[in-house]
């Protein structure tokens, strides 16, 4: 069972969200990926205003429309426009299909402007899902958050369940940044597949706390599930990581809208 | 598991500085390479990207690949920026019987136009030598900042190609370094890649449509990289039978052979 946490629209060839969605989903079947999460429309809008939430979330809306068997979306959200984002979650989680929220790179989830939209999402079994990267190369942006700016989240929020993306992108450094935090989980997707990294996460954090994800299609699915089914972890630990804990995560969510996890 | 053979034209003996990873030690990678079935194996030499010894360094690389001789192919170390380099091109051919050299310039501090660049293309066509240059070994954005370089800027391997037309060259790690537009220009110039770095869902297959399936070998950036996140790749672009063989073998082998 694999479960793939991290996909995109963005830069799939195609017009129009189903085209896109529908050759995301040949690739991930050639890949026996049988369900995958979605976030963003079909262009990256770094700071998205609030008709640009919208008409993302709009987009993967349309994108899910005929495979709500096999993709979950997750709702595009911004610490920049909080009331926006909060009607969003309203929209797409509370009344909608979708099962957890994004956060991207708008503004830093330390910032106390987000805990109305983090509280709501943990209320309504949300998973939180925030992009994160120590970049040592300085092109870290204003508003891009590290993992040590989600594990200050963490601490404000101890119900949320809180997804480290990338693993910080530096996943050395990521891992011992929300290692303190049982409420934060790894997301191994979008970065080289540097041997050691699942190793490590699995070693720091327990692989109950690890998640696959690709971040395709701007990552290769091949590339990152190489790092999970090649990682020297125990099978049980593999299976963990390459779906079960997604499912387990997301099953209150899911089961609560009438879906089967 | 092995599901054909491959010949792994991106292989590093010896140890990264930075990260110590389960298979750097050659009898453990020998192993994991056998298991997911490669036959032969351009391995490089990871001291020679910061040890000024070249000499030293090609000393052992060629023997620990005389350890291996069915599987190790070695590519020696070259480092342009320091005096009397064409001396460890001279022993790297007559001494080693090697096959090629690999350049890592970002590391080594100069660029590729460079007049030694010129001068090894000559030097290494005449000897029939293979030139891999290594575009990158780690995302610049995570680098350890004690020694953090950009990666090799490859515009001007057009004008080396134009030179020496003769010339075999490979570029190695390449995604992040090229340009739009820019892998059409040099595989069309000659130019081959591996696909270690290859990126994008379907990133092998885009790229495949974009420079041919001759240009491209296959390549898995041991020990750095999880060996399957390069083999799965050709399952997840789906190129058929007679491409895959090009970029898993024969490629490889048409540019030894040239060499």
């Amino acid at each position: 069972m694999i479960w793939d946490l991290h996909c995109h629209l963005a830069g799939l060839p195609g017009r129009t969200p189903e085209e896109r969605m529908a050759r995301l989903m040949e690739l991930a079947d050639r890949m026996g990926i049988e369900r995958l999460c979605l976030y963003m429309g079909l262009e990256f809008v770094v700071r998205p205003t609030p008709e640009q939430l919208r008409r993302q979330n709009d987009e993967v809306l349309q994108a899910l429309a005929h495979w709500h068997d096999r993709a979950y979306g997750f709702c595009y959200v911004s610490g920049e426009h909080v009331d926006a984002s909060l009607e969003e979650i309203e929209r797409c989680v509370a009344e909608g299909p979708m099962v957890g929220i994004k956060l991207w790179v708008a503004r830093r989830c330390s910032d106390a402007a987000l805990d109305s939209i983090v509280a709501r999402a943990t209320e309504l079994g949300a998973v939180v899902f925030q992009h994160t990267w120590f970049k040592q190369d300085g092109t870290q942006l204003a508003g891009e958050s590290t993992p040590l700016d989600l594990a200050t989240l963490a601490v404000r929020h101890p119900q949320a369940i809180l997804v480290c993306g990338h693993t910080g992108g530096l996943w050395e450094l990521g891992i011992r940044a929300v290692r303190a935090h049982p409420n934060i989980y790894v997301d191994l997707a979008g970065s080289d597949p540097t041997r050691g990294m699942v190793e490590m996460a699995v070693r720091e954090l327990g692989a109950q706390r690890v998640l696959y994800g690709s971040d395709a299609p701007g990552r290769s699915f091949a590339s990152q599930l190489g790092k999970v089914l090649a990682a020297e972890i125990t099978a049980q630990q593999r299976q963990l990581i390459l779906g079960a804990n997604l499912r387990r995560l997301l099953g209150p969510i899911l089961r609560a809208k009438g879906r089967e996890a | 598991m092995a599901d054909r053979p491959l010949i792994d034209t991106n292989v590093y003996l010896f140890r990264w500085p930075f990260r110590r990873v389960t298979v750097d030690e050659p009898a453990a990678l020998v192993r994991l390479l056998e298991e997911q079935g490669v036959v032969q194996a351009w391995a490089g030499s990871l001291e020679g990207v910061f040890d000024r010894d070249v000499s030293g360094v090609n000393q052992r690389l060629a023997a620990v690949c005389a350890a291996y001789p069915h599987l190790l192919a070695p590519m020696g170390s070259l480092n342009l920026a320091l005096p009397d380099w064409q001396d460890d091109l001279r022993r790297c051919h007559e001494l080693y019987g090697m096959r090629g050299v690999r350049l890592h310039p970002n590391y080594h501090g100069y660029t590729l136009d460079a007049p030694a660049v010129r001068a090894l293309w000559e030097a290494a066509a005449q000897l029939s030598l293979v030139v891999q240059v290594v575009a990158l070994l780690e995302d610049e954005r995570t680098q350890a900042p004690a020694c953090a370089v950009p990666h090799v800027a490859l515009a001007p391997l057009l004008d080396h190609m134009r030179a020496v037309p003769q010339a075999r060259v490979q570029v190695l790690n390449a995604q992040r370094a090229l340009r739009p537009g820019e892998a059409e220009e040099l595989a069309a110039a000659g130019v081959a890649f591996d696909l270690a770095t290859v990126e994008g869902a379907g990133g092998v297959g885009s790229l495949v449509e974009r420079i041919g399936p001759q240009r491209l070998l296959f390549g898995s950036f041991q020990p750095l990289f999880y060996f399957e996140s390069a083999r799965l790749k050709l399952r997840e672009s789906s190129l058929g039978a007679w491409a895959e063989e090009q970029i898993c073998v024969e490629n490889a082998r048409r540019l030894l052979a040239a060499a």
